[in-house]
């Protein structure tokens, strides 16, 4: 399928994600879940965390929802996902319920997946119910005022990991989260951003025809938790997979592809210095950052067999 | 034609959801409950029970997937106790609040710390704030009979509410009993297929879970308490339709020789068993003494018990669970509550006991009886008394 393809065809999908919703200006995490759904197409069921995504699409008695939708908790949308796979299985068993196939899909941000919901994730992945989940990464509890999770990266200032006398800001490293669902021996991962829309697409609908679990990372820059301009997501997202903070790929059956290979990275100041998050870090702390990004780029790159450069 | 068989409470459960033709099975193991997951899982295995079982990895989990299977329409039953309860305990809420009719065996069993496995009520009246429908059958035919009238009334569209089905971990769920099993061809249209109103459907987009702004809050929690408040009468119709068909009888307050009573024993659980004996022999003393069994905990069924007690002088309440740092026990809390300010109001007192597994025998109902008239004759302020405390 060729770019403009994909592009017409992401266009003419329609929205499932209505307008009207209450996300700040400049949001890229809402931006990349109107993209994934338009991806996904009507036939879906969605099980959503709580968090911003939630809040901001569903205040009673109004909703942004085209497609069927349901809210319970912050950690369990993975379980509740897969009540919905194995309710509509048992069902269809016995010819009950929705005639045509239905993709069921399981969001939820960096804080139910990293953190709270991990283990309801892990359940949901271990079990191979037939789904998707999509993690939308802001890289911290945005919702609840810009806390630290296990997905901030070292060294970014959050109000639970604040820049102080003693502190550097968050002194900990970002959680490999594809990987730890990769280690579920599910058939297929992919990480996006809303940045890359084709390449997001593809990978949608790679998982959706994929059986099995489906983990999908998507990339979701806050102008408010990061401290940026409103108009500089898609920026962010672009040096973020052109620093290496965030390559593009995919697992499709245990095996391991780049979908964008960075013969030279650029450097990651570029990415950092559009962050006021980043901007207490002294030249020391950001070549240490710096080192560490070449340094898992390089792990990643020989994981998807690209021995050069 | 019925079967006479001998099984445990437990597996009693699981021939219930098997002749309900459950769709999703979501389930933990944890004792005393894992003998209906085991009968299940092999029903299942067996192709008895054509439903899929998810083997969630916690009882959180397990109440999760529940939510999602009954939201898209699926009959939908789990089991869990104690710990498992707890851990649930705010999915609880999701699932009342959102309406979805699931099914759910409690083998009441005792919370940690210390750690004790053994049965009481402590989990069950955790939980009674939670918006299920609750209520608690004796011994395995009760709990083989409420199983199956639980998915009626859960799926009721005047109720759409979960039902909890109580039994005492061990005293029912492990004790070997004699029950009548009936056919599916006796059940006839007992129990119609289930018909979800508002199911999860790509063809009529619904948003659940919606979040509810102080402006609506208070609207969303007073349209639940009303609608938990009017299934009163499904809920009995039920029982009575299952009456007429089997015989077998269910009233939310139930009494055992209360008409000419001056003291009237309440309790709910397999306390209930060995208090009727109790009053069997006190009444051969010729004391004026009867048993008030409560059946149905949630909603609580205010005008039967009123009706039950009215013409007692004397209510003495036996319950297997503390409030810690409380006025009273749980159940002699609502029973207070519910008498307040009646007319003639009688004089109340209550026991705690059974706690952890602790057995009480008949013997001790009477001997307790015994000590409740002395706090009435006596006019001594307890509000309760824990039972059989070595001290």
């Amino acid at each position: 399928m060729s770019t403009l393809n994909t592009l017409q065809k992401l266009k003419d999908a329609g929205e499932l994600f209505m307008p009207g919703h209450r996300a700040c200006i400049g949001c890229g995490e809402v931006l990349a879940m109107r993209q994934v759904c338009k991806a996904l197409g009507k036939d879906i069921i969605i099980a959503n965390a709580t968090g911003c995504m939630e809040i901001i699409s569903s205040p009673f008695p109004t909703t942004n929802w085209n497609v069927p939708w349901i809210h319970a908790l912050f950690e369990n949308t993975a379980a509740v996902a897969s009540g919905v796979e194995s309710g509509l299985d048992a069902m269809r068993r016995k010819g009950k319920g929705p005639s045509q196939d239905v993709t069921v899909v399981a969001m939820g941000g960096d804080g139910s997946t990293f953190d709270i919901g991990l283990q309801s994730l892990s359940g949901a992945l271990e079990r191979g119910h037939n789904f998707i989940y999509v993690c939308f990464d802001n890289e911290g509890y945005m919702n609840t005022g810009i806390q630290r999770s296990s997905a901030t990266p070292f060294g970014a200032s959050t109000t639970t990991s604040p820049v102080g006398k003693n502190s550097i800001g968050q002194t900990t490293q970002k959680k490999d989260m594809p990987l730890i669902a990769l280690a579920h021996h599910i058939p297929y991962i992919a990480t996006c951003t809303p940045a890359h829309p084709t390449d997001l697409a593809k990978k949608i609908k790679k998982a959706k025809e994929i059986k099995g679990p489906a983990y999908i990372h998507v990339f979701s820059p806050c102008p408010t938790g990061w401290g940026t301009d409103s108009d500089v997501a898609i920026e962010l997202c672009r040096l973020a997979v052109d620093t290496g903070v965030f390559p593009l790929g995919e697992c499709v059956h245990g095996t391991y592809a780049l979908t964008k290979h960075i013969k030279e990275l650029k450097p990651i100041r570029d990415y950092m210095k559009l962050q006021r998050r980043f901007r207490h870090l002294s030249d020391d702390v950001i070549d240490q950052i710096q080192a560490q990004v070449r340094e898992h780029y390089a792990i990643v790159r020989s994981k998807c067999g690209v021995v050069n450069n | 034609m019925a079967k006479r068989v001998g099984a445990e409470g437990s597996f009693a459960v699981a021939e219930a959801v098997r002749l309900a033709d459950t769709d999703v099975v979501a389930a933990y193991p944890i004792t005393p409950q894992t003998h209906i997951v085991e009968r299940l899982s092999e029903m299942v295995a067996d192709g008895e029970l054509k439903a899929n079982f998810i083997y969630v990895e916690s009882e959180h989990s397990a109440m999760s997937a529940c939510l999602g299977s009954s939201a898209v329409g699926a009959r939908t039953f789990t089991s869990t106790a104690g710990q498992g309860l707890e851990l649930m305990h705010e999915v609880l809420y999701l699932a009342s609040s959102m309406r979805l009719p699931i099914v759910m065996a409690v083998a009441d069993r005792a919370l940690s710390g210390p750690l004790n496995v053994w049965g009481d009520h402590s989990d069950a009246m955790a939980t009674r704030e939670c918006g299920w429908i609750q209520y608690f059958g004796e011994n395995a035919q009760e709990v083989f009979d409420l199983t199956l009238c639980a998915f009626k009334i859960a799926e009721h569209h005047d109720v759409l509410f979960p039902v909890m089905v109580h039994m005492d971990g061990f005293h029912v769920s492990h004790v070997v009993e004699p029950y009548l099993l009936p056919d599916k061809e006796e059940l006839g249209d007992f129990l119609p297929p289930i018909n979800y109103p508002y199911p999860l459907d790509p063809n009529k987009p619904i948003t659940m879970g919606a979040f509810a702004p102080p402006a609506v809050y208070s609207e969303c929690r007073k349209a639940q308490d009303v609608a938990v408040n009017s299934t009163h009468a499904t809920i009995e119709n039920v029982w009575n339709e299952f009456g007429k068909r089997f015989d077998r009888h269910y009233k939310p307050i139930e009494t055992h020789k209360t008409e000419d009573a001056e003291t009237i024993l309440v309790s709910i659980g397999s306390f209930n068993q060995m208090a009727a004996v109790a009053v069997d022999k006190l009444r051969e003393e010729g004391k004026k003494v009867g048993l008030v069994r409560i059946r149905l905990w949630r909603p609580f069924p205010l005008q039967a018990f009123r009706q039950a007690v009215k013409s007692a002088k004397n209510v003495v309440i036996f319950e297997r669970s503390m409030t810690y740092g409380g006025t009273v026990g749980p159940v002699c809390a609502e029973v207070k509550s519910a008498l307040y300010g009646t007319k003639g109001a009688p004089r109340i007192t209550s026991f705690i006991g059974g706690l952890g597994g602790r057995d009480m025998s008949p013997k001790q109902f009477e001997a307790l009886f015994k000590r409740a008239q002395e706090i009435f004759d006596k006019n001594l302020d307890i509000q309760y008394e824990t039972i059989g405390v070595r001290e």
